[in-house]
């Protein structure tokens, strides 16, 4: 009895412990973020002050707003784009049977494992020589090389599991195989749109490296940018409640994202990532 | 009669009908394939050849088309002086490359090992029936959630020497006798790398490591615990044999993964030699030093690195496809 007690509370200290270490850093982030003046710098566990000081702050100064609008942009235009492209690609990967596909489909999985930095120097040269250096288009464009192989291999998994009888059904009716991925496939897909797309989405609006690379502007960069790049007047005066205020404007939206789509998400996870 | 006559050309015409249909199959595959070709051509094999291509030159950022080719120069070159010694010079030899090198491997063998482990913990009490499970699967979503940069500056500040709360915490409990410069110092830079690392990524470790567990029957355990198996031991003998192909290949999944990283070293510890890893020395060759074909050389290692580990992922993948649990 008391063995079985001890057990009960150690397994429920442990998810305890689990849950405090996964919340505690935003938590203390937003905590952060309504302090100001000299409360920022005195440790404290639980909200003492309140202010707004620091997101008029980030809102008014700077070109937080337009980088906000610029993440938005690229963000949605890139899954937008992705998910155009892997629909079809994942129809003829998935339900077509032809020469080379599975050899087809390691070379998409390998893309997907490609580093970026690998690739950074000539995509420069190509950026620059289509002229879309430091402007969004540069990273649509510079996206797509992880957003799409990702979106094309779970919407491929994702086909294969649609049964073969609905197909089989519209060829009888004389259906092309494009009337059967916009009009048959597409309705049925629905929840695994949402769940790439979303995926892609994330993926794009955390991406770093990129957008430090081909924007060098303060008007044309994105968040990730714009925070990491975020500094005060001297080197030593580093703005943490300003950069905590942008942090959690950035982090909301997502967060409340992943928690609304959980099951999806997780189950989108799963599938790229131990099938691929 | 009648009969007999119509039988014979539906017979002879199933047959071109339905490869007709699958030659126009195998054409609309080609054409809906092509877009994505080609994108990934424009954005990733073309612009791969191009960095290659630049290793072999002496490329610079304001030229990049006046680029000669000087061969392995960048990798490796070596001059004898008049007194008979040989000086080598370039990538293989270079101190800073090589740090850079270990500490990515380190890095990434330390990460995804803490990874692993505390991922197997998560996923473990996630399988488990206990009420709140819905609470602690979304508290567990959060880390992963949070942009990479965003999570850097939010430890950043943790870490902080002066005002932050982990030293505050750890000398209220103790632990920690004075305070420490975490992300500063070069002894504890890499501890704190890691430790980030380790709180962002364990959720998606735990995530893989849960769809593995719950594939696994349940009647396996309950023939167990007739049998009277202690709890350690159905562990070892039937959970991690059962787990382990979704554990190896997340584990191999991370490590690809973790060989790249670049955002986090960028933004918590910059210009500190103790954490730049690869990635970090390659950006910092190509943009910051103006030594566009030597950055070409280090980030073409770092593919071929990457490349001969991909395939054995793949090749691994393939090995538990045919092995025909799925």
């Amino acid at each position: 009895m008391l063995w079985s007690y001890t057990k009960t509370t150690a397994f429920y200290a442990l998810v305890l412990v689990i849950v405090v270490i996964s919340v505690f850093p935003f938590y203390y982030a937003i905590l952060t973020s309504f302090k100001s003046g000299t409360a920022l710098f005195q440790v404290d566990y639980w909200p003492t002050s309140f202010s707004w000081d620091n997101y008029i702050s980030v809102f008014s100064q700077g070109a937080f707003p337009r980088n906000l609008l610029n993440s938005v942009f690229v963000a949605t235009t890139t899954v937008l784009l992705a998910l155009f492209l892997a629909v079809t690609a994942a129809f003829a990967l998935s339900r077509v049977r032809f020469r080379g596909r599975s050899l087809l489909l390691m070379t998409i999985l390998g893309v997907s494992m490609f580093p970026q930095i690998a690739v950074l120097a000539g995509l420069f040269e190509v950026i620059r020589a289509l002229g879309i250096y430091n402007t969004p288009w540069a990273l649509i464009f510079s996206y797509t090389i992880f957003t799409l192989p990702f979106t094309v291999w779970v919407l491929t998994t994702f086909m294969r599991e649609l049964p073969i009888e609905i197909e089989e059904a519209a060829i009888v009716d004389g259906a092309t195989p494009w009337v059967i991925i916009t009009r048959v496939f597409l309705p049925l897909m629905w929840p695994a749109l949402v769940t790439t797309g979303l995926l892609a989405f994330i993926g794009a609006w955390n991406e770093f490296l990129f957008a430090l690379t081909f924007t060098s502007s303060n008007l044309t960069r994105t968040v990730p940018v714009a925070i990491a790049l975020l500094s005060g007047g001297s080197q030593y005066e580093i703005p943490w409640g300003i950069i905590m205020a942008a942090s959690v404007i950035v982090t909301v939206p997502l967060v409340v994202l992943v928690l609304v789509f959980q099951r999806k998400i997780v189950s989108g996870l799963t599938a790229g990532g131990v099938k691929g | 009669m009648s009969s007999e006559t119509i039988v014979p050309p539906a017979v002879v015409l199933a047959k071109p009908i339905k490869s007709e249909l699958l030659s126009q199959r195998v054409a609309a595959a080609r054409w809906f394939l092509i877009p994505m070709l080609v994108a990934l051509a424009i954005v990733a094999g073309w612009p791969l050849l191009r960095s290659i291509y630049f290793s072999f030159t002496d490329a610079s950022l304001t030229d990049l088309y006046n680029a000669k080719f000087v061969g392995f120069k960048n990798y490796i070159s070596w001059t004898t002086l008049k007194s008979g010694r040989t000086i080598y010079s370039g990538l293989l030899v270079d101190p800073v490359w090589w740090n850079a090198v270990w500490n990515t491997l380190r890095f990434a063998v330390v990460s995804v090992f803490f990874e692993a482990v505390l991922g197997m913990i998560v996923a473990l009490v996630l399988n488990a029936e206990f009420k709140g499970r819905s609470i602690v699967r979304a508290a567990i979503l959060i880390p992963w959630a949070i942009p990479t940069i965003v999570s850097a500056k939010m430890w950043a500040w943790m870490l902080n020497d002066q005002f932050g709360i982990l030293n505050d915490l750890g000398l209220r409990l103790g632990l920690l006798s004075e305070k420490v410069a975490w992300t500063a110092q070069p002894d504890t830079a890499m501890t704190a790398v890691l430790i980030v690392d380790v709180w962002k990524t364990t959720p998606f470790m735990a995530l893989l490591v849960l769809a593995g567990l719950q594939m696994i029957p349940k009647d396996i355990y309950e023939a167990a615990e007739i049998d009277g198996v202690h709890p350690v031991k159905q562990f070892f003998r039937i959970t991690l044999p059962l787990v382990r192909p979704a554990l190896m290949v997340a584990i191999i999944f991370r490590l690809l993964d973790a060989m790249r990283i670049f955002d986090l070293i960028y933004v918590l510890t910059p210009n500190s030699s103790a954490t730049k890893t690869m990635s970090v020395v390659a950006r910092e060759n190509l943009f910051d030093f103006d030594k566009f074909a030597y950055g070409s050389a280090q980030s073409t290692l770092l593919f071929l690195i990457i490349a001969v580990m991909t395939a054995l992922y793949i090749w691994l993948g393939r090995v538990r496809f045919d092995g025909g649990d799925r």
